[in-house]
């Protein structure tokens, strides 16, 4: 298990409520999922009420590829929040996904100073606890 | 060109780190509000308006220990360190209104001997307007503050224009320049090289220690009223020739931009300069909000003091220092005066457009702009000219 340092502090989890209840409860289930618009078609992420293109209250939980790319990134070696004190160095990562949502994550197999913009990558799935799953990212297999 | 509004008074506490203020949250900015309300030639009673920083006090409060008996006004700017400025532009449409007649904005923090600075947002962040997407989609993540979230642009600036390490750098020696002419910096008499920034330790790639804000203790505040008022104070006001805010989009959240380098201040900037009727070249310095050195860059291109992706380039060669094309933050800024919200900010423009600056005084100085910069990339700028 990765989510608790050394330092016994636990790491923040999601509240499972509402819209983040089913963007994690995707992943629960071992898939992607980001909200699509029902009328214009339109991707977004992190989910939101109403489409901010067309203003249609209405959406799917369509199913993403998993892959995409890295779009930037930053290496934390200070951590500012306790739980992530025995982490460091580690990288948040912003992943451009083929949809074109972007998602802030972390990657399981590519140390930091390995990153590179656009690398290619595609989900895994960590689950933390039972009812929390951590989407994250691998490199592509080439 | 009608002048909006004027700034009639500034005060300042000092500003500390070691062995910290010795004065409460409140008692801290009571003390900048009071020396601000003496400088503009008033008495408590006289302030009827307040404006405080988000989560760090109530007018009721401020108006209960000043004795403003006639308190018909207040607002607070859930801008985070954007607010300042908006509560200037805010202060400034009031008092024309007849909203009231004179507003104090006051800030500040014990942001070294009380909760340190770092902390307020990296543990909860709730009190973000978009804290509960922060919650959910970053502190799992470890994307847990200012720092994080603000180096993943800078990396993709330093990606997409070739913006470099050394040029964040020249950000960090020219405050820390300006901090030495300053007798109220933090970091007068600690000079620092460029070796010396390339060298402190990385804390957030590519934000290095030295590319950060202080953390201090310490607060400021100013007065606002009409042109026609500040005639009767009998000192020179310094006049608010717009004022003007702006948000991202979307402003709760960093990573979704269509335009990643879109901040608040690229809607603000043209605005402001379009009700000055002047243009950026017409600036004879910039008070740029300096939570971190790539902000200033960012902010330089955003305001059009130079075109997106020039940004590195402008900052060399000794340009944004004194003496230079541009000076920015001659006053040390956040990153060597001292962090007070960009209220430190505001009072230096000011005393830069009375005449007031002593060893640092910028040249003739005519017209001056300040900024403000908080919470995701909310974005705020005034134009300030002397009397
Ligand atoms: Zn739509």
């Amino acid at each position: 298990m990765v989510n608790q340092g050394e330092t016994g502090i636990p790491r923040p989890l999601p509240e499972l409520e509402g819209l983040s209840g089913d963007f994690y409860g995707y992943c629960r289930d071992r898939e992607l999922r980001f909200q699509r618009c029902s009328d214009c078609g339109q991707w977004r992420h992190v989910p939101r009420e109403m489409c901010a293109e067309c203003g249609s209250w209405n959406w799917e939980g369509e199913r993403s590829s998993g892959r995409g790319r890295v779009f930037t990134w930053t290496v934390v070696a200070r951590a500012l929040h306790p739980a992530f004190q025995d982490a460091c160095p580690y990288a948040p990562v912003v992943i451009e996904m083929e949809e074109g949502v972007r998602v802030l994550s972390e990657m399981t197999d590519c140390a930091p100073e390995e990153l590179e913009i656009d690398l290619p990558v595609e989900v895994v799935f960590e689950d933390v606890n039972e009812d929390v799953t951590l989407p994250k990212f691998r490199r592509t297999a080439s | 060109m009608t002048d909006e509004a004027c700034i009639v008074g500034i005060g300042e506490t000092a500003y500390v780190r070691k062995p910290g203020s010795g004065l409460s949250l409140l008692g801290l900015q009571l003390q900048a509000a009071v020396r601000a309300i003496e400088d503009a030639g008033l008495t408590g009673r006289q302030i009827d308006g307040i404006m405080p920083f988000p989560n760090l006090g109530h007018a009721e409060s401020f108006a209960a220990n000043l004795g403003c008996e006639n308190l018909r006004f207040q607002s607070i700017v859930w801008m985070g360190g954007a607010a300042p400025v908006a509560s200037l532009r805010v202060a400034a449409a009031a008092v024309r209104q007849g909203l009231a007649d004179h507003v104090l904005i006051p800030g500040g923090w014990n942001g070294y001997s009380g909760a340190r600075a770092r902390q307020t947002v990296a543990e909860d962040v709730s009190s973000l307007p978009g804290g509960a997407i922060a919650r959910d989609y970053y502190l799992p993540f470890g994307f847990s503050a200012p720092p994080q979230w603000y180096s993943v642009m800078a990396r993709r600036h330093m990606h997409e224009f070739g913006t470099r390490a050394e040029q964040l750098g020249c950000i960090a020696v020219a405050m820390r320049k300006h901090a030495q002419l300053n007798p109220n910096a933090v970091m007068k008499a600690r000079p620092m090289s460029i070796e010396d920034y390339l060298a402190s330790p990385m804390l957030a790639d590519p934000y290095r220690f030295f590319d950060c804000c202080l953390e201090t203790d310490g607060a400021a505040a100013v007065v606002v009223t009409t042109p026609e008022r500040a005639r009767d104070l009998g000192k020179e006001p310094v006049f608010i020739m717009s004022a003007a805010a702006g948000q991202p989009c979307p402003a709760d959240e960093i990573t979704n931009r269509k335009d990643i380098f879109q901040t608040g201040l690229s809607l603000a900037a043209p605005e402001a300069f379009g009700r000055a009727g002047i243009s950026p070249g017409d600036v004879d310095f910039a008070q740029i909000y300096d939570c971190f050195t790539f902000e200033v860059l960012q902010q330089l291109e955003e305001a059009g003091f130079c075109k997106r992706g020039e940004g590195g380039a402008f900052v060399e060669g000794g340009r944004i220092e004194l003496g230079g094309e541009l000076p920015v933050n001659t006053h040390g800024g956040l990153l060597s005066e001292a962090h007070v919200l960009g209220l430190n900010h505001i009072v230096e423009a000011v005393r830069q457009l009375r005449g007031d600056a002593g060893e640092r005084q910028v040249a003739e100085a005519e017209v001056g702009v300040v900024t403000g910069w908080g919470d995701f990339g909310d974005g705020s700028i005034a134009i300030l000219r002397r009397a």
